[in-house]
């Protein structure tokens, strides 16, 4: 069917999207490893960079700042984004409007929904820190782990929450006992999914932080630095924090597909 | 001596279209019991409203006397082993079956024994350890019935419980489950479109059609007396003529008259356009009572017996005949001969249509 220079054609242009891809990235992992520091010349392979991060009293409280809003919005949008899922499903004959409404913080511009929530957090005349941030987060994190949550409910046989009541179980021991335990895989992933996102998320961060110096997450605090030039210290910070999206995200597609087999 | 079960005009209705239109039954302890019927005949509803995932609109469900229609379904002593087998997929087999005495809260050891036990009878103890998507079919439904019964329910439910394994698994099953409830000494209700299955396993059959009971009797009895028409096609094979009731007998478009010996022992005797039924192996290849010539249009051997199709214009479809196949007439047979076809009056129903 494909002549072999056909072939050789695609592949070359698969090899130079994924080359548009991952240079960028390539180079920007290479140069935190740069004993100069200057993106111009290669002088040697060193860490140093990873020390000096370290050190920097700044990035470490933005870090910081970064993991409690990813921790706490991740797990309060795992929550009710399970039971939300669970609650639509079992409502689902309610029409399609519900849903829509759902996943619409997953489709608006994060820039509409970040000036949104700020207005809103202004009109509540409510003091904006760390908490906003936490609550924003939740508020698209939610859409995020209700749609894996319902990916997964999708194939999920009811028949089962009726077979543990049959066998003797109260509605709660059946949600304990049956329903979470085999949505499970679906909900850590979902879970995964709402942290790698909060912890790259800038808009909606840099729009509900308030004043204070206080609240900056890690993007914000890569975005200040930004403005007197790419240092290498941002190259180290942005390799680290690759590694830790790409485990999260891998980490997530695995357990949501190899979960329970048969399902 | 009370039944065990009273289902006492019960009736369920979902918007205009009722599912169980005043249906009253009584279940002995220890019986087999079957409902048969079509799809939409009611009879799913009536095992679920036994269960208690749904609630009747009227009517009582005594068990030993009281009445739990509305009791929910974890608080009844009765289980149901579901159609897709329900097993929890994260689950082992063994865990599948401890599940319902965990929620008795017996202790461990206990539980240990009775799981023990029941996965010897099921002959399952080498795959406890499995998961349910390490199963086969055949396995699976083992499971799903150890589950149910190892929770010693006073009466237990089973929902097409052979309807997905294939034909020759379904046979030896038939069987199995009989013997066990044979063994266990609980009461068993099955829902059932498989009218053979029925014949086979049940103690008592119950026909359900469109919500309503249509005869409840042991399985010789639906056989040889279906009530109505509807019942005596649903059971079995029966060939029916078309024609206008008389007293003791049926008169055929073209004059012949069919004569009946067993008039209908209820209600009065059946006047108007009516069908006479016999059954395919009532029927001889000699005039008897009832006589008729025809054609066979196809002949099939099944081993023991052979099936024969007779046209005739007395009726719509051809007749159906049952012979034993070492009958010396049936060995001479070829498909075009014309036959002579008869049966006694004694084996004729007339039913009203």
């Amino acid at each position: 069917m494909h002549s072999p220079a056909r072939h050789r054609f695609m592949l070359l242009i698969l090899g130079g999207v994924f080359a548009f891809l991952y240079v960028p990235i390539s180079v920007l992992v290479a140069l935190s490893f740069n004993d100069g520091g200057l993106p111009t010349a290669w002088t040697g392979f060193s860490v140093k960079w990873y020390g000096e991060l370290f050190r920097n009293a700044d990035i470490l409280q933005a870090g910081l700042n970064t993991l409690i809003v990813a921790l706490v919005s991740s797990a309060l949008a795992t929550v009710l984004g399970t039971f939300l899922a669970i609650g639509v499903e079992i409502r689902r004959r309610r029409g399609r409007l519900l849903e829509a409404l759902i996943f619409a913080p997953m489709i608006v511009p994060d820039i509409v929904l970040a000036i949104a929530l700020l207005s809103f957090f202004s009109f509540l005349k409510m003091p904006m820190g760390l908490h906003t941030i936490i609550m924003a987060h939740v508020v698209f994190n939610l859409a995020f782990v209700c749609a894996v949550v319902r990916a997964r409910l999708k194939s999920f046989d009811w028949s089962i929450v009726e077979a543990s009541a049959d066998l003797g179980a109260s509605t709660t021991t059946s949600y304990r006992r049956i329903v979470l335990p085999v949505l499970a895989p679906a909900i850590v992933a979902g879970a995964l999914l709402a942290f790698t996102l909060s912890v790259d998320e800038f808009i909606i961060a840099y729009f509900t932080a308030g004043a204070g110096r206080g609240s900056t997450t890690l993007p914000m605090q890569i975005y200040a630095m930004i403005r007197f030039g790419v240092t290498p210290e941002i190259n180290a910070l942005a390799t680290l924090a690759i590694g830790l999206s790409v485990t999260m995200l891998a980490l997530a597609q695995r357990l949501n597909k190899g979960g329970l087999p048969g399902q | 001596m009370t039944p065990l079960l009273q289902i006492r005009n019960v009736v369920k209705r979902f918007g205009a279209l009722v599912a169980v239109d005043d249906v009253s039954l009584d279940i002995a302890a220890n019986e087999f019991f079957a409902l048969l019927g079509a799809s939409g005949s009611g009879k799913t509803t009536l095992l679920r409203i036994l269960a208690g995932f749904e609630d009747p609109n009227a009517g009582q469900i005594l068990l030993d006397a009281e009445d739990i229609a509305h009791v929910p379904p974890n608080k009844r002593p009765v289980n149901l082993m579901f159609q897709s087998y329900a097993l929890f997929p994260h689950m082992t087999v063994r865990d599948n079956i401890a599940y319902g005495l965990e929620m008795e809260r017996l202790p461990r050891a206990q539980i240990t024994s009775r799981v023990d036990d029941i996965l010897d009878v099921i002959q399952l103890s080498p795959f406890a350890d499995r998961k349910p998507e390490q199963l086969s079919g055949g396995q699976k439904q083992r499971v799903a019935l150890a589950r149910a019964l190892v929770k010693r329910p006073r009466v237990l439910l089973l929902d097409e419980p052979l309807g997905a394994l294939d034909k020759k698994l379904r046979g030896a099953m038939q069987l199995e489950l009989k013997r066990l409830q044979n063994e266990v000494g609980i009461t068993f209700v099955v829902v059932t479109h498989d009218q053979e299955e029925a014949l086979v396993m049940a103690d008592r059959i119950a026909i359900l059609k469109d919500g309503k009971l249509l005869q409840c009797g042991a399985p010789r009895e639906v056989y040889e007396h279906p009530v109505n028409r509807f019942a005596a096609d649903f059971i079995g094979v029966m060939n029916f003529f078309p024609g206008q009731a008389e007293p003791g007998g049926l008169r055929l478009p073209d004059g012949t008259r069919f004569a009946a010996g067993d008039p209908a022992p209820l209600g009065p005797a059946p006047h108007g356009p009516a069908v006479a039924a016999v059954r395919p192996e009532r029927i001889r290849l000699a005039a008897g009572d009832n006589s008729l010539t025809g054609t066979v249009s196809a002949l099939a051997y099944h081993g023991l017996d052979l099936q024969l199709h007779v046209e005739t214009p007395l009726s719509p479809k051809p007749v159906t005949v049952r012979l034993t196949a070492d009958v010396a007439e049936a060995q001479t047979l070829r498909q075009g001969d014309t036959v002579t076809l008869g049966w006694a009056a004694r084996d004729t129903r007339i039913f009203p249509v």
